[in-house]
């Protein structure tokens, strides 16, 4: 005796949530069943192996229909063909487009293109993600960031828009979409230790502060946020941010930058000592970083460079954060009080987003 | 021109790619109804279109309004080649037929295709301006409402149950027209829809035709089925229940009968004197009780006619009648008389009711059914279908006798069924035997006075038990005591019926899903030889079908059936029995015996041995089920019964024997009053395999419930969760050495298998029933069973569920109460919109003219005219305000219920009759045969959905996939489906959002007089 065929069809569609992250996770039925078994469900509900196969095989089936509509939620709430209530609609559609962190990190900043499909296989493999799972969530990178590419608006309301998302997944999204427009490096070794949150976190306050859409963000100006794009950085800035090279090529003013500097935090830092000896090298870095990212080259190298001219140079002498911080603040609101320095806005669109990435990649 | 069709198309959305090279489509509509066609523009270059057309206007008959579907057709603008279609739309117009439903259907459709399924949505507005003219009323029948619901719709009231109603037609079916061979599938496939849409819309119209005939404005529990009968053509037939009903626009006297959930009623208290009436006293109901009729009564194909058991059956009817003169008071033998010759004026006494007004049902005999076996050839001249309609002639008649033989007048629960296989075809029919109350049955007349009496002298719970037929000259042997609940009158030891228990009944515990299954081989035959074969075949299967039902039923510690439904399947090499009711303890009915195990060799020590070992695990089961299923009736000593007859533990016996069926009586009258328990006689291997198999049907995971029958006795308080679903399996038989046994152990498997699967998918929803579950097994191919269910899963609240039981005498006050409340509330605020517009219902004037030609008492009297008063519903219309249908956005429940748990019925809004083909040249690419049928079925929910949405309703009831017909052929990567679903679409409420208006509203009226006896006291 075989079973031929073998359904169940509700009025209103069930979901199993067990079984679908299970499916998400890329396992196959047989996979699924088995890890199924070994949760003890048998012995709970006191089905037989043969239940467990078919009701997991109806699952998938259901899910597998589903899908279609999952790469355009809209559609999902819009369809007839599945009765599914809005709250887990919404369960169904966010599930879906989680991403596991490991994942994420090795894709984040790589361009989304069929070459990095074809290395999905490693990635799996390095990962322990199941292929099916990496393809799902690569895909999903990959489809949000078609749909929002050529957008105009706020790039986490477009997302949240067209995928309807929750508004942290939205804002995740936001991050891997615009890592991979701007195709910053992450995946070098002094970079391992950054967790997707760290970049998330950056990505979020470039986007609010170095891209178009962060000029005509003046709420006295609301509509001409609408003809700008979040994704691309802002040329113009990136150009002026020459400027302020002045900082460490006038030796007078970084010399003035470093008293200033020095004095307010004398007595205040624990490794002071250490803060004075590499002053000019730490400014140096942090000004070098951003006369350089005129290249497009040297924008995709931004975090290495931010660890290896900060971060690591802090971190061989045990700064405390705290200490970074004090640093980090004294450091970039001195520059006020050069008098000779003319740009402090450009300034401080540089440094107030730089001052808080730092602060946030300052970690072991 | 009586009718002016007018629609609307304005957008579409969701549409498939129909242009490779740009991704998009570019979409127009085709709007065709009978032979005229309207175009819209050709929306360019877009996946959503908005056509927002003109109104299409179509001047046509209402003959062809109530025949022809809308169809609606969706296709992609071609230049240079024709143009490509994208799917279509059926559109049922009857619901705007009749005043009361739908006046627009307005809303999304999903676009199907046959061998693409549902391609993107239309959004269409149709509207229908009906110009009254009576004088056409003569070819068609508009107006007059059709419901599947089998019993009076909530929110109206049975003034007059006409009675049975029944159409075919026949025609060629396109797929095997010549014509065929050079078609493409889908071509075929929409020729077939289309025909058969027409031939639904002639069928309803005709049966409309008779209703009017029989001065009816309605049809309850229509059933309608199609017979592809291949070669030999395309049937569609109907039946039905033809009844006068008012719109309930005033408290009404009837309860819905299913919509309180039953109530346990363990007292047993009511009726110390029931007869008040000098003239009756005594028993005062002459002609008493029943069992079950076990009447294997079949056809054979053409040459011979009914079977000897039938013959045996048929003289005893004088008697019943002639010694209920007798023996009854005169009274009685009046009102029997009176009813009869009501009843007998109809040709077929039958009712496709399961449920019935509060006093309409008198005594139940027991099931009746008959079959017989056809051999099919082609339908020569479809206009006149007499063939068809003659089988089916013989076989009611066959049914009506056996109603006769049993001592009723009437059959209740009648529904019918074919199996076909190749040119032979099974014709059955089947019902339980009644006796009614003729007050609803006819026009007033002086019965009124009489029957209220009687009304007044039935025992409550306990009535329809009692044995309509007479004590002394039984149709079968039966073993009667006197009702455990009244101890007046007679009842039988088990009780078997096709109908819903009825709100009444007393009933202790729970009750269960019993399934009888069973397989038989048969040699592979041509025509003649083959229905011999099946015809010989039939009695056996008949006969073991009933074994195990008693069996089964006897170790749950039962007594009684409810909602039997026997099918019996033919396939190419195999014949298949399957059996389900909703087994329940009766209060009014004996204790059951148990199950007493005898082997032949008894003196064999090890067999000995092994025998009391079964026997022990026998009454281990029953014990077990009694305490799973919460019997415990109260105990009763002798003297209480103070019965004549034999002691009340009575027990029946039945032998399972190696001997031949048919001399089943025989047995049964050896043992009679005799014998103390129900005896197995272990004589062979066949009959151990029996036992065990009776031991291997596990009971539901604890939290679930499951029944057949609309409502589970014992459970009361149902939430308003439900889960309506259908779930199909096919399996493969290994074609080796298959037996009976093995057969009957695959077949089993399968069956526990799935409902195993079902209480583990619904395990969320514990603790649950499942309501209403209706399995259909066929054999589409050799070696291929396919079992289909569909049912409702309902969670209820087990707190509650555990309330001790109250005295009879608070529920029915507290009953009266909360009828009042819903009765009153509910029609005031929301029914009252659509009300008809004459004040006095002509029915209800019968009423009153019966009531005050009968002498009434006065007081009833008054409450009568009272009811009909207009000032009455003046005030309630004016309160009314329109449904909020709109309340939970898109959601549209399904349920194979006529009610919808913690919410009220408002309007009905027509009947939903669809009927879909879908087919597949890629099978694989689909996900196989279970992802292409789980696709067309989760569309067919959808269809259904939508059609609802869009005529303003948010559920269907009574919903039954009537047909799912699948074939595959997976060598050529192909496979096809049909599926007929029908349901009643309607408006619903939930009662906590009625609950605000409630609190408002005083008793408006005193509850009227017609419920008798039940609610007053």
């Amino acid at each position: 005796m075989t079973s031929e065929l073998d359904i169940f069809v509700g009025n209103t569609t069930l979901i199993d949530e067990d079984v679908y992250r299970l499916w998400l996770d890329g396992y196959s039925v047989s996979d699924a069943v088995a890890l199924r078994v070994r949760s003890g469900i048998l012995e709970q509900t006191g089905a037989t192996a043969a239940v467990l196969q078919s009701d997991t095989m109806d699952h998938y089936r259901t899910f597998h229909m589903l899908e279609r509509l999952l790469h355009a939620p809209p559609k999902l709430l819009h369809q007839l063909i599945f009765q599914i209530p809005p709250s887990r609609q919404a369960l169904l559609i966010e599930r879906y487009y989680a991403f596991d962190e490991a994942f994420v990190r090795e894709v984040l900043g790589k361009k989304l293109s069929k070459g990095t499909k074809k290395d999905l296989d490693d990635i799996s493999t390095k990962t322990g993600i199941t292929l099916k799972s990496c393809r799902r969530q690569f895909d999903n990178f990959k489809r949000v960031f078609k749909v929002v590419e050529e957008m105009r608006g706020s790039l986490v309301d477009n997302i949240q828009q067209h995928f309807l998302l929750s508004d942290r997944l939205a804002r995740d999204y936001a991050a891997i979409v615009f890592f991979a427009n701007n195709r910053f490096e992450t995946g070098k070794k002094k970079l391992q230790y950054l967790s997707f949150g760290d970049f998330a976190f950056c990505a979020e306050l470039m986007i609010q502060n170095w891209t178009l859409g962060a000029v005509g963000e003046a709420p006295t100006d609301p509509d001409s946020q609408v003809d700008d794009m979040d994704m691309d950085l802002d040329k113009e800035f990136l150009q002026d941010l020459k400027e302020l090279k002045v900082l460490v090529a006038d030796k007078d003013l970084l010399d003035l930058h470093k008293s200033l500097v020095c004095t307010a935090l004398r007595g205040k830092l624990g490794v002071f000592s250490e803060m004075e000896a590499n002053f000019k090298n730490l400014s140096r870095g942090l000004v070098n970083v951003a006369a350089k990212l005129t290249h497009t080259k040297d924008v995709r190298d931004l975090f290495v460079d931010l660890v290896e001219k900060f971060i690591e140079p802090c971190r061989s002498d045990h700064w405390p954060l705290n200490d970074v911080r004090l640093f980090l603040n004294q450091y970039s609101a001195s520059v006020h009080s050069l008098d000779g320095f003319r740009h402090q806005a450009l300034w401080d669109r540089y440094m107030g987003t730089l001052r808080g990435c730092l602060l946030r990649l300052y970690h072991d | 021109m009586p009718g002016k069709l007018k629609v609307k198309i304005v957008a579409g959305r969701h549409l498939p790619v129909m242009d490779r090279a740009s991704d998009l489509t570019d979409a127009f509509v085709e709007v065709k109804f009978g032979n005229t066609t309207f175009k819209t523009d050709v929306c360019l270059k877009s996946l959503n279109p908005q056509w927002n057309s003109e109104w299409f206007k179509f001047e046509v008959d209402d003959e062809d309004l109530q025949d022809e579907p809308l169809q609606i057709t969706v296709l992609d603008h071609d230049t240079y080649s024709a143009n490509d279609a994208i799917g279509k739309v059926y559109i049922d117009i009857d619901p705007l037929l009749y005043s009361e439903a739908a006046t627009v259907i307005s809303g999304w459709f999903p676009i199907y295709d046959t061998i693409h399924g549902i391609r993107g949505e239309i959004n269409v507005v149709v509207k229908v301006d009906l110009f009254n003219d009576l004088n056409r009323f003569r070819q068609s029948s508009c107006g007059v409402k059709f419901f599947c619901t089998t019993s009076i719709p909530k929110c109206y009231r049975a003034v007059i149950i006409h009675g049975f109603v029944e159409e075919l037609v026949v025609n060629e079916d396109p797929e095997y027209q010549w014509i065929d061979r050079i078609r493409t599938p889908r071509a075929s496939n929409e020729a077939r829809q289309r025909l058969i849409s027409l031939m639904s819309g002639e069928l309803q119209r005709k049966i409309g035709l008779k209703v009017l005939e029989m001065r009816g404005n309605a049809v309850v529990g229509y059933l309608q089925c199609f017979d592809l009968e291949g070669e030999s053509g395309l049937v569609v037939r109907a039946i039905g229940t033809a009844c006068t009903l008012d719109k309930l626009s005033s408290p009404a006297a009837f309860l819905p009968a299913c919509n309180s959930p039953s109530k346990e009623m363990k007292e047993i208290p009511f009726n110390e004197d029931p007869n008040p009436n000098t003239h009756s006293s005594g028993p005062s109901t002459p002609l008493k009780n029943q069992t079950y009729s076990f009447s294997p009564s079949k056809s054979y194909s053409r040459q011979s006619s009914s079977s000897d058991t039938d013959l045996s059956l048929t003289p005893k009817t004088g008697m019943g009648s002639g010694s209920a003169g007798k023996e009854g008071g005169p009274f009685k033998a009046l009102l029997r008389q009176q009813t009869q010759s009501a009843l007998e004026q109809r040709e077929f006494p039958f009712f496709t009711l399961t449920a019935f007004p509060p006093g309409f049902l008198v005594h139940v005999g027991g099931v009746v059914s008959a079959r017989s076996v056809k051999l099919l050839d082609r339908i020569h001249n479809p206009d006149e279908p007499e063939t068809r309609d003659a089988w089916w002639a013989e076989i009611r008649q066959e049914i009506k006798s056996h109603a006769k033989a049993l001592g009723c007048h009437a059959v209740v629960g009648y529904s019918e069924s074919t199996s076909i296989c190749e040119e032979v075809c099974i014709l059955s029919a089947s019902g339980t035997a009644a006796v009614l109350n003729p007050r609803f049955l006819q026009d007033g007349t002086v019965e009124g006075c009489l029957e209220q009496r009687l009304e007044e002298n039935l025992p409550a719970g306990c009535g329809f038990c009692h044995i309509p037929y007479d004590e002394l000259n039984m149709p079968f042997p039966a073993h009667l005591t006197h009702c455990y609940n009244c101890r007046k009158q007679k009842v039988p030891d088990v009780l078997f019926t096709t109908i819903d228990l009825p709100v009444d009944a007393t009933v202790i515990g729970k009750g269960c899903l019993i399934q009888a299954r069973l397989c038989r081989l048969k040699k592979k035959a041509q025509a003649e030889a083959n229905a011999t074969a099946i015809s010989n075949l039939l009695p056996f299967m008949e006969y073991e079908v009933h074994t195990q039902l008693m069996n089964k039923l006897k170790l749950k510690g039962m007594n009684a059936l409810f909602g039997l439904r026997i099918q019996i399947s033919v396939g190419e090499n195999m014949l298949m029995g399957l059996a389900s009711a909703t087994g329940v303890y009766l209060a009014a009915l004996p204790t059951p015996g148990g199950i007493q195990i005898a082997g032949k060799t008894p003196n064999d020590g090890s067999y000995e041995q092994h025998i009391s070992h079964m026997q022990k695990k026998i009454n281990d089961t029953i014990a077990k089920n009694k305490e799973l299923y919460e019997i415990n009736p109260p105990e009763m000593s002798e003297e209480i019964i103070g019965s004549p007859i034999p002691e009340p533990r009575q027990r029946s016996r039945l032998l399972r024997s190696q001997s031949e069926s048919s001399d089943e009586v025989a047995e049964l009258d050896l043992s009679h009053g005799k014998k103390d328990a129900f005896v197995l006689e272990i004589d062979d291997t066949d009959a151990m395999e029996d036992v065990h198999s009776l031991l291997t049907d596990v009971p539901p995971p604890s939290g679930f419930y499951s029944c057949n029958t609309e409502i589970m006795p014992g459970i009361n308080n149902w939430t308003s969760e439900i889960q309506m679903f259908t779930s199909v399996r096919v399996i493969r038989l290994s074609s080796l050495n298959l037996t009976n046994q093995a057969l009957n152990k695959n077949f089993n498997d399968l069956c526990e298998n799935l409902l195993k699967s079902l209480y583990f998918k619904l395990r969320s929803m514990i603790p649950c029933c499942l309501c209403h579950v209706n399995f259909t097994v066929s054999l589409p191919e050799d070696e291929l069973i396919q079992v289909t269910v569909t049912a409702v899963a309902i969670t209820f609240d087990k707190n509650q569920a555990l309330q001790t039981a109250k005295t009879h005498a608070e529920k029915s006050l507290q009953r009266a109460s909360t009828d009042n409340e819903e009765l009153l509330q509910f029609p005031l605020e929301l029914c009252s919109d659509s009300l008809p517009s004459h004040p006095f219902p002509p029915a209800k004037e019968h009423l009153e003219s019966a009531s005050s030609n009968s002498g009434i008492p006065a007081a009833q009297r008054a409450v009568t005219v009272e009811k009909a008063s207009p000032v009455g519903e003046g005030n309630f219309r004016n309160r009314s305000s329109p449904p909020c249908a709109n309340s939970t956005v898109g959601v549209v429940k399904m349920t194979p219920l006529s009610f919808i748990p913690g919410a009220k019925i408002t309007k009905y809004l027509g009947i939903i009759n669809m009927f879909f083909i879908r087919e597949t040249t890629s099978l694989r690419e689909e996900g196989g045969v279970s992802g292409f049928l789980h696709a067309f079925i989760a569309e067919v929910f959808a269809m259904v959905r939508a059609h609802v949405a869009a005529l303003g309703g948010n559920a269907v009831v009574s919903y039954i996939m009537k047909q799912c017909v699948f074939m595959e052929n997976p060598n050529k990567n192909q496979a096809q489906c049909l599926i007929n679903v029908s349901g009643d679409a309607v408006v619903f409420v939930r009662e906590s959002e009625l609950e605000v208006v409630s609190t408002q509203q005083p008793t408006a009226n005193c509850q009227p007089a017609c419920a008798g006896g039940e609610v007053t006291t």
